[in-house]
């Protein structure tokens, strides 16, 4: 977030935290996931991504990072291009919190796991120790610093990966999933724990209500386009868009 | 620095050999086992001066002989063959308890036996006083291969996963009534192998894409900056000398 040189000269308005343009991809076995996405994140937005399985959600993710190279379109990160050449700066800036903690904590203790991805962006010594220790009392995870992550609850371990990611200091929070498998409490904690954080957030996810307490702006994908972009509130009162895109809210729950 | 795991051939303490390097240890054991192996079979007096120098480690680290002894047992199965040696060697044979055994025979027996116990004994020195977490930071700081490193600290990690996936689908397995008595009624085991090895795969291939997306480019970044310093080394390799004395004793005197 501190480096903006790299940005095109369009120094007078703050570059978009994430500008997707055109987007359309293939699977090597033909299946077209992707048709034409354009969507676009301003800074300090916090908005969730909806659509039924299927919907090209995670092949959107994969292309935010540069795992997935798209086969038309662009897609672009505090101003950045995702290329190549860009491509270890573009995976600082884009922090992926993944659905199952288990594929994200890989490391042997949690202190470890979180200093994984800033050393691998260059950080070393007193500024690194520094990064782990404010990522984990970010999340509330200070005590556990030296355990395996094989000993801690789902709730523990989905704030270690979240901390992972904020210890890179990304331009943009990706969260795939983030409320599946949590209890109640866990559940809550997270929110307080992400609605705390002052950053730009894409959190995918099938949870609606809560996408309705976390995100003021909803985008829905469906057959690979967007369908749907506005406020949360108002596309989730619509029970007719919701129903068209094989999305529904829980069982007693109204919104007006 | 690796509370989480503890395996059963590590014992914790806060001994002098507990705080040297893991690297040092590391060393200091391979040397103390080639030592061992190139000792000529015949120098008998040799070979206790590498088990006194281990119980000296032991007194030093406090471990307990007979906690060493309990988990030497894993020798058993590979010192085994070595039985019979004695009675199918060829050359000379000696009488032992009314027994004719062979003579080359006996030697061969006693110097597997001798050089493989001696070996169990550093190795469980080793882990006995060495995290795993630890072990890995040393191979990694001896320079030991990039893959290998990360190889092995996967495994440390996704061992227990994969253990307790294995252990969800045999609860789901015999919840449903299924009880092999037999190999032919296996199959649903076997099944469930095949489907626990594309399991881990694609498992693998989420936490390398989860390790790309925090920019993994190769090579774990070296995490802890303590320094190992001469005198560390000194003294950790003390023993490996005094070993590497004892051999050159062996060699004089066979």
């Amino acid at each position: 977030m501190t480096t903006d040189a790299a940005a095109p000269a369009a120094a007078t308005r703050v570059a978009p935290s994430l500008a997707v343009e055109e987007l359309a991809y293939s699977y090597p076995d033909g299946h077209q996931a992707l048709r034409g996405v354009t969507l676009r994140i301003e800074r300090g937005e916090r908005v969730a991504l909806l659509g039924p399985n299927g919907a090209g959600k995670t092949t959107l993710v994969l292309h935010l990072n540069g795992i997935l190279a798209p086969g038309h379109g662009t897609v672009s990160v505090g101003g950045l291009p995702v290329t190549r050449q860009n491509l270890q700066e573009i995976r600082r800036r884009v922090g992926i919190v993944f659905q199952d903690p288990d594929d994200q904590l890989f490391m042997p203790t949690v202190a470890e796991d979180v200093a994984f991805g800033p050393a691998n962006f260059g950080v070393t010594g007193a500024e690194l120790a520094a990064r782990v220790d404010a990522a984990l009392a970010t999340v509330g995870m200070s005590e556990h610093r030296d355990r395996s992550p094989l000993h801690l609850s789902g709730g523990q371990r989905r704030r270690v990966a979240l901390a992972t990611v904020l210890a890179c200091e990304p331009e943009i929070l990706v969260l795939d999933e983030p409320s599946t498998n949590l209890d109640p409490v866990a559940r809550r904690e997270l929110a307080e724990v992400l609605l705390g954080l002052d950053a730009t957030m894409l959190m995918v996810t099938h949870d609606l209500p809560y996408a309705l307490q976390l995100c003021p702006r909803s985008v829905i994908l469906d057959d690979g386009v967007v369908v749907a972009d506005g406020p949360t509130r108002e596309l989730l009162a619509d029970a007719e868009l919701l129903r068209q895109h094989r999305l529904e809210l829980p069982y007693g729950f109204r919104l007006d | 620095m690796a509370a989480g795991h503890a395996h059963p051939l590590y014992r914790s303490g806060d001994s002098p050999v507990h705080r040297l390097p893991p690297e040092v240890k590391i060393v200091a054991a391979l040397v103390g086992v080639c030592c061992v192996v190139a000792t000529p079979r015949t120098a008998f007096g040799v070979f206790a001066g590498y088990l006194a120098l281990l119980a000296g480690i032991w007194v030093l680290a406090e471990l307990p002989f007979g906690w060493i002894l309990r988990r030497s047992v894993i020798e058993l199965p590979f010192v085994a063959l070595v039985v019979l040696l004695p009675f199918t060697g060829e050359g000379p044979r000696v009488d032992v308890l009314g027994l004719s055994l062979s003579e080359p025979g006996l030697h061969g027996a006693w110097n597997i036996l001798a050089k493989g116990t001696l070996g169990v004994l550093t190795s469980l020195t080793l882990a006995g006083t060495t995290p795993l977490r630890d072990l890995l930071l040393g191979l990694q700081r001896l320079h030991a291969p990039q893959l290998v490193v990360t190889i092995a600290t996967l495994m440390l990690r996704y061992v227990d996963v994969i253990a307790a996936e294995a252990q969800r689908m045999r609860i789901a397995r015999i919840s449903r009534g299924h009880d092999p008595r037999f190999l032919w009624q296996a199959g649903a085991t076997a099944r469930g192998i095949g489907a626990l090895f594309v399991r881990s795969y694609e498992r693998g291939e989420r936490v390398h894409l989860a390790m790309l997306s925090r920019g993994w480019t190769g090579t774990l970044p070296q995490l802890s900056d303590r320094r190992t310093t001469a005198r560390q080394w000194l003294t950790g390799l003390v023993p490996a000398a005094a070993a590497l004395g004892l051999a050159v004793t062996g060699w004089v005197i066979a």
